[in-house]
């Protein structure tokens, strides 16, 4: 029986409750409800006065959870969506972040954002806030890509002393099957994964990208090229070395992402790539990210406002070419 | 390995704690309130002498009544999350004079290491909790730390968040100040309505008649206090913190007095209107229970000269330490952010 990347994200806390007594969830219609996209069915039931509902108050969720971990308790908040962790911003990262550092004080917990773009989700519901966070010191930012790591990422942000702010993606929810989670995850948090591997160039990406990233390189192998793909796994720490281990091999790097253009994690990934990997580089490194306005509802231009396998091919051939 | 850790706490000045008679405990409040002024006359000499303190100084002044009742009501293993004038609290509520001095002086001992200063600052294992500047943040964290504790079964002990009339018009403070109510926690939230949030006079911070009529709407308990007058503080105070540790659902204090000082040093307060000085509101509690002390023989004049005296010592002495105290070296530092080792990201632009 197979498990979708929605269902690895439950049973991941479902893990989470079981075998550790300070887990509990806190969110929006988390409770008996289950969750808006059932990623905490059936968890309250099982683990009764662990799983609640709060009120529509992303920021005192936030605030909330951060005064529970300073208690010894390891709360796991969903955000509905992404996009409404804005509201919940500043306890993020002026109160979340900072509190190590202050203070001495760890302050471990786990933000779940179901994140990204979905056919007629539109500017609201389908953002991908990765960069934001990212951005922030104290913060350890996760986007999963595939089954396995939505569960196993899910769970080592679980037993992190620190924030963590765990970005998955709802595309992949549901299209997403694996056979069976294994038991353990064949990486620490902190590597990124050689997906594909090649000899001509490499793309860095991170979660639903990557499944674009992986049919582009398909397509191009049918052109005779062998493309590298690397998934990041993780965008906070960025495992630099083995990006620039791969592109040592390839000489070559585009990073895609889904997010807005200006900076982020694919402009983080160009900057490393050329700071530190110019003596690899046979051609510029490129990005490639989502078109420079908000996430649009109608299928059609959602479709074309977010990177795909044709574009980031056709974007490989110039990188190939030059 | 340099000593990053916080200093030990030193319980500050040798004032009885466990008092039993109205006369003890009105002077033992007042003598935290004298102690607070001290520490507050020390700072901005401070200050004013300049080169000794970097960024702001904040105080205290007229509200260490309302402050120190808070303070002295909760007990030990209670959670306090003080803000910008709560000097007083913070010292009655156990926070030692060092932890002050070392703060606003940058010392590398204290407990933010340099890292954060002035009024920043706080023990959370103590339960003295370090606020942001963000107004209400501290409001759910409060709420969080009450919650955790009612799920692990662990009963008695209630939490109290102090704001001032600013902070009630934040989303922050509805979010976390309904959050405590739909969890029926044992929250004390105090507000210092002190009629100016930095210049902005309450006409513009809200449009209720009185910011009591909140407690209804958010599911509290509502005390009302004039918060010059010390008694009546430490009265209505202790009547908030039983009630919400008996269990009794989420209190709110609002307390009515003026700010006698600019928002920090830098500010000469010349926008406060000359009328609300001159009214009951504008006077200073301090001065006010010293006149009590004296009417009702509580005290005589030689008492408060030698308590002043030593609270001037032992502020001196803390000053004086915190100035002898390493200051923070950006060699020694980790510059870490994450607990976490193996998370830190090797790859950042930050040696250029």
């Amino acid at each position: 029986m197979a498990t979708t990347y929605l269902e690895a994200i439950r049973a991941a806390q479902a893990k989470a409750l079981q075998d550790d007594e300070r887990v509990f969830i806190y969110g929006q219609d988390v409770g008996a409800f289950g969750g808006a996209f059932k990623a905490t069915k059936g968890l309250a039931a099982a683990h009764p006065g662990r799983v609640m509902d709060s009120p529509i108050s992303e920021d005192a969720s936030i605030g909330l959870a951060i005064g529970a971990s300073i208690e010894g308790l390891r709360p796991i908040v969903e955000m509905q969506f992404a996009d409404f962790s804005s509201v919940a911003f500043s306890q993020i990262v002026n109160q979340a972040a900072t509190q190590f550092y202050r203070t001495g004080v760890p302050c471990p917990m786990v933000v779940r954002l179901p994140s990204g773009g979905t056919p007629g989700g539109g500017p609201f519901h389908s953002q991908c806030m990765e960069a934001i966070y990212a951005h922030y010191p104290g913060l350890v930012v996760m986007t999963p890509a595939t089954v396995e790591d939505a569960y196993h990422l899910l769970l080592a942000a679980v037993e992190l002393e620190d924030p963590v702010i765990y970005c998955e993606h709802k595309f992949l929810y549901n299209h997403l099957k694996a056979e069976r989670l294994p038991e353990k995850s064949d990486l620490p948090p902190n590597k990124a994964r050689v997906a594909r591997r090649g000899r001509d160039a490499t793309v860095v990406t991170y979660s639903a990208m990557l499944h674009e990233a992986l049919t582009a390189a398909g397509d191009l192998s049918r052109e005779g090229w062998e493309i590298e793909v690397v998934d990041l796994r993780v965008v906070k720490p960025i495992d630099t070395e083995t990006i620039l281990e791969s592109v040592s091999r390839t000489g070559r790097m585009l990073a895609v992402g889904e997010s807005a253009p200006w900076g982020g994690v694919t402009a983080e990934v160009v900057a490393r790539v050329a700071a530190d990997g110019f003596r690899f580089l046979d051609a510029p490194p490129r990005r490639l990210a989502c078109k420079d306005t908000p996430v649009p509802y109608h299928p059609n231009l959602w479709a074309a406002h977010r990177p795909n396998a044709a574009e980031i091919a056709r974007v490989l051939r110039e990188v190939l070419r030059f | 390995m340099v000593e990053l850790a916080p200093s030990p706490v030193v319980q500050s000045a040798e004032i009885p704690l466990k008092p039993e008679s109205k006369r003890e405990n009105f002077v033992r409040a007042y003598r935290w309130m004298l102690l607070a002024r001290t520490l507050d006359e020390k700072l901005a000499a401070l200050y004013k002498a300049g080169g000794k303190i970097s960024g702001g100084v904040f105080l205290g002044t007229g509200q260490e009544a309302l402050s120190t009742a808070l303070g002295v009501a909760l007990r030990k293993g209670d959670v306090f999350a003080p803000l910008i004038r709560d000097l007083a609290g913070r010292l009655a509520f156990g926070e030692p004079v060092l932890d002050a001095t070392r703060t606003y002086l940058g010392s590398r001992l204290g407990p933010m290491r340099g890292r954060d200063g002035n009024i920043h600052r706080g023990r959370i294992a103590e339960g003295q909790m370090a606020m942001i500047s963000h107004l209400g943040a501290m409001i759910s964290t409060t709420a969080g730390v009450l919650l955790a504790r009612r799920m692990r079964g662990q009963t008695g002990t209630v939490g109290a968040i102090s704001i001032g009339d600013g902070a009630t018009s934040t989303g922050s403070t509805h979010e976390g100040l309904n959050t405590a109510a739909v969890e029926h926690l044992p929250l004390v939230a105090v507000i210092a309505n002190n009629q100016y949030a930095y210049s902005t006079p309450t006409s513009r911070q809200f449009a209720c008649e009185d910011l009591l009529d909140r407690a209804k709407g958010y599911g509290y308990e509502g005390h009302s206090v004039d918060g010059t007058d010390l008694e009546a503080c430490l009265e209505v105070l202790q009547r908030a913190v039983d009630r919400a540790r008996e269990g009794h659902g989420p209190q709110m204090v609002v307390a009515r007095l003026l700010r006698l000082t600019g928002h920090g040093l830098h500010d000469d307060a010349s926008y406060v209107d000359p009328k609300l000085k001159a009214s009951p509101v504008g006077a200073d509690c301090l001065r006010l229970a010293e006149k009590t002390l004296l009417e009702r023989r509580w005290a005589e004049a030689k008492d408060l000269a030698s308590w002043k005296a030593e609270c001037v010592k032992e502020v001196d002495e803390a000053a004086a330490q915190a100035m002898r105290d390493p200051a923070p070296d950006p060699k020694l530092e980790d510059w870490s952010a994450l607990n976490e080792p193996e998370m830190l990201d090797l790859g950042l632009a930050t040696r250029g």
